[in-house]
């Protein structure tokens, strides 16, 4: 190809892929806007439940927990976010028993790593999908995740309560 | 009479009112004065308007590019967010550079926003709103639109500042060689319409612009001067001083609040000058749409105020510069050149010389079907 032909045929072909460039952008120019615009959009708002930004402690409607309070998801934690504070208490038939009395959390100091409820034995804590954390004060991210009152399931073992024994 | 009637929404009517009213009251150098100032207050706050709305424009016509929403908090669909960012930039402290020239580094701004200025009073917003139309208006618009280079210049010397120098110097040479092909660009029409003076340049446009009026040689023309244009204002793909991942942010680095608000309103005006001298030239400035013989349809078109028109045709510009600069990838340097020295200049050459002869020999759209134009 001559260098006369190659001047001509370069500027032509380079008017055309611009011309195509600019006809891709007046495409692009009336596609529907994917900006979500978060506080109106609250209502309709969709966040993957596999999300994790708020720890809980499901209770049942007896105000029941499935915590044994054996302190695990606190060794595990990587920050010390965690702080299980249990009692002994006597039961009837005069056995000891180490049960829950606190379950404390602080928000500020977990990387939400989910360890915890990864080896948490009895799955008695999960992660959720509440997002708005936003609080004025340090000490609103500490919170206790057992409800005032409640107390450990009782399990449904009878199965394996002869090989116990 | 009956133009008056015809165009109640004139601001010729207005004008010309409070010029005999001065004149009925007060002696010949006082009726200037006012004038004067009155002209020169109105340019000024135009300036500083216009550059708002088309700050926001941008931003706007931006975000649709890249399918967002562009500023939407601030007022009704975000149209107070540039007055915010100007309130903004006015509080902002203009910081001292130490070891910089003083004197030249408060002096670079002026320039840039002089040249700007003395270029924005050459335009036609409309019938009778022209403040300066020489007969030799476009040579006045190119000479005195250069100047603003000084200020680039003199900006990245000043400051003292490797960065702002190396964006300085890339300016001062895409400037220099693009300010080339613009002003032959303005010469092909020049050659068309006869004459230099806007106002007549414009009327001449009447039934025929001169984009139609020599067909391919304006054509050419046009693109090349929009091109050109374009480069000038350092926007869009040729947007080399301002490479902010080599040279921060290219000349202006340096500059903060008031300083810095000059240059960023300098670069939307100039967008706006670029693409206001392409509708006078080329678009038929301030004149409506207008076909020989249908009286009616003229008259209709005639009813709209000439104004609307002029910015109407500069709006379509202005939104074709953002529309490029959306769309294509930045040049480098060799690139830039190679753009200009290769093919602009060359083709702009051959473009100016194909415009003489179809002047001279009688090939206009005018001369061919003059019963149509």
């Amino acid at each position: 190809m001559s260098s006369v032909s190659k001047y001509f045929s370069g500027l032509f072909t380079g008017i055309k892929s611009l011309l195509f460039g600019m006809s891709v952008t007046w495409k692009e120019l009336w596609t529907k806007k994917v900006t979500r615009q978060y506080p109106e959009n609250r209502d309709t708002l969709v966040i993957s439940d596999r999300w994790r930004s708020e720890l809980t402690m499901p209770h049942d409607e007896n105000n029941e927990h499935a915590c044994t309070a054996c302190g695990i998801c606190e060794m595990n934690c990587p920050n010390g976010t965690i702080k299980v504070i249990s009692q002994m208490i006597e039961t009837e038939d005069g056995k000891k028993k180490k049960i829950l009395d606190k379950y404390q959390w602080d928000l500020g100091m977990c990387t939400f790593c989910n360890l915890c409820v990864l080896t948490c034995p009895s799955d008695a804590i999960k992660f959720e999908n509440t997002f708005e954390n936003a609080v004025f004060n340090r000490e609103k991210l500490k919170q206790q995740l057992n409800h005032e009152g409640s107390k450990l399931r009782d399990k449904k073992k009878e199965p394996l309560a002869p090989k116990a024994e | 009479m009956i133009l008056n009637y015809s165009q109640p929404l004139e601001v010729t009517n207005l004008t010309s009112w409070l010029d005999a009213a001065l004149r009925s009251s007060l002696p010949e150098f006082w009726v200037l004065l006012i004038e004067f100032v009155l002209v020169g207050v109105a340019f000024l706050a135009a300036y500083a308007v216009i550059a708002l709305i088309l700050i926001y424009a941008e931003r706007k016509i931006t975000a649709f590019f890249q399918a967002r929403f562009g500023p939407n908090r601030v007022g009704k669909w975000g149209l107070l967010q540039s007055v915010a960012d100007m309130v903004k930039i006015l509080l902002k402290e203009i910081v001292k550079i130490n070891r910089s020239d003083r004197f030249l580094f408060f002096a670079a701004p002026f320039f840039m926003i002089v040249a700007s200025m003395a270029t924005f009073g050459a335009i036609a917003f409309g019938k009778g709103l022209h403040a300066i139309d020489f007969n030799i208006g476009v040579l006045y618009v190119t000479a005195v639109s250069s100047l603003g280079i000084i200020g680039v210049l003199l900006a990245g010397w000043s400051s003292n500042n490797k960065y702002s120098m190396i964006g300085a110097m890339r300016s001062g040479a895409q400037f220099v060689s693009y300010e080339l092909s613009a002003g032959f660009a303005l010469m092909t029409i020049v050659v068309l319409a006869g004459t230099m003076q806007f106002s007549t340049m414009i009327e001449g446009q009447r039934y025929c612009w001169n984009l139609f009026n020599g067909h391919i040689s304006s054509l050419i023309a046009f693109i090349i001067y929009l091109i050109s244009g374009h480069a000038e204002t350092n926007r869009g793909p040729f947007d080399l001083p301002e490479a902010e991942s080599e040279l921060t942010a290219g000349y202006h680095t340096e500059y903060s609040g008031l300083q810095f608000g000059f240059y960023y309103l300098a670069e939307y005006l100039n967008m706006f000058i670029i693409a206001s001298i392409a509708t006078a030239v080329f678009l038929g400035g301030y004149m409506p749409i207008q076909v020989k013989g249908w009286v009616a349809f003229n008259g209709i078109m005639e009813y709209i105020p000439s104004y609307i028109w002029f910015f109407g045709k500069t709006a379509v510009l202005i939104f074709l510069s953002l529309w490029v600069r959306w769309s294509f990838p930045r040049l480098r340097i060799d690139q830039l050149l190679n753009l200009e020295w290769k093919y602009l200049l060359p083709i702009n050459l051959v473009n100016i010389v194909l415009m003489v002869i179809l002047v001279l020999s009688g090939l206009t759209l005018t001369d061919l079907l003059p019963g149509w134009f």
